[in-house]
């Protein structure tokens, strides 16, 4: 009963929040919606007893991601209207057909697969962080470390996008050129 | 009433159409990866769900890797639209059109 009760509540504003998301024209809206709907989302974790990943969605997401999204809107002028496409009629009717496709697929999916069996199943008398990090450090270490090295490279890339000269290298020119650079970088700042 | 996997799934499908509609009606860029994180989020859902009612943990790792490349993805999309953003001045996906043959 309390189940029902929490997920028809978490669904519900889920919902809400990612239709405002969707749909309105002030980007800070949507911003802030987006990281409610995030929230609400790490409810559902706790009710299917998957605590590490709620916690895990509550720090990356609203912990990092919005972070990111508030600190690049802060380059992006936010504050006028957002322009919207005009109403395309093919793309209405494909929308349209993709959901009702997709819905009849997700449908199916479960009596097509009801002999499936637990691959790796949960261990007996453990928390769910331990059987977490149980089956990651032994099942999906490769992975796990393929996604560390991505996560490094993403924020190399992010870093040599968004900072400023990292098209010019400091140990490649001379001592002159770097100073010229330096003084240049005073002169605008004072 | 008690919850099942279905209940789980239908939520999922329902946030999944909703990215869908945003994606397709979005032009600004910013707001379209909005759209893309409510898609990865929508199956994160469903992932946790089987894992939970199929007692397998394997669900809950593929949600794990979903989130880490949100985040680069994340990182990497928003260091180009600010390269783009000097450069042009907007995030319009109509402007974006100098690959066009």
């Amino acid at each position: 009963m309390f189940e029902a009760v929490a997920f028809y509540l978490f669904a519900f504003l889920t919902i809400a929040m990612f239709y405002i998301t969707v749909t309105t024209s002030q980007a800070l809206y949507a911003l802030t919606a987006l990281a409610a709907g995030m929230i609400f989302i790490s409810a559902f974790f706790f009710i299917l007893g998957a605590d590490f990943l709620g916690a895990v969605q509550i720090i990356v997401y609203t912990g990092a991601v919005m972070a990111l999204y508030a600190f690049g809107m802060m380059f992006f002028d936010t504050t006028r209207e957002v322009k919207e496409k005009q109403g395309n009629k093919f793309i209405v009717v494909g929308l349209a057909t993709l959901a009702a496709v997709m819905v009849v697929a997700i449908f199916v999916a479960p009596i097509v697969s009801t002999n499936m069996t637990a691959f790796y199943p949960m261990v007996e008398g453990a928390g769910n962080t331990q059987e977490v990090g149980l089956v990651l450090f032994t099942k999906y270490l490769i992975p796990f470390e393929v996604a560390a090295v991505m996560l490094l490279v993403a924020m190399v890339a992010g870093i040599v996008l968004a900072g400023k000269k990292m098209d010019l290298s400091l140990t490649l020119m001379s001592a002159e050129q770097a100073k010229d650079i330096d003084d240049k970088d005073k002169k605008v700042l004072s | 009433m008690e919850i099942g996997l279905n209940h789980y799934l239908v939520l999922s499908t329902i946030l999944f159409a909703i990215g869908l509609v945003g994606i397709m009606r979005r032009k600004n860029l910013l707001l379209l990866f909005f759209a893309t994180e409510i898609l990865l989020n929508a199956v994160n859902i469903a992932f946790a769900a089987i894992s939970h009612y199929y007692g397998d943990l394997t669900g809950q790792m593929f949600a794990f890797f979903v989130i880490a490349i949100a985040a680069s993805e994340l990182a990497v999309g928003l260091g180009l639209l600010i390269v783009w953003y000097k450069r042009h001045g907007n995030i319009d996906l109509d402007t974006m059109t100098s690959m066009r043959g």
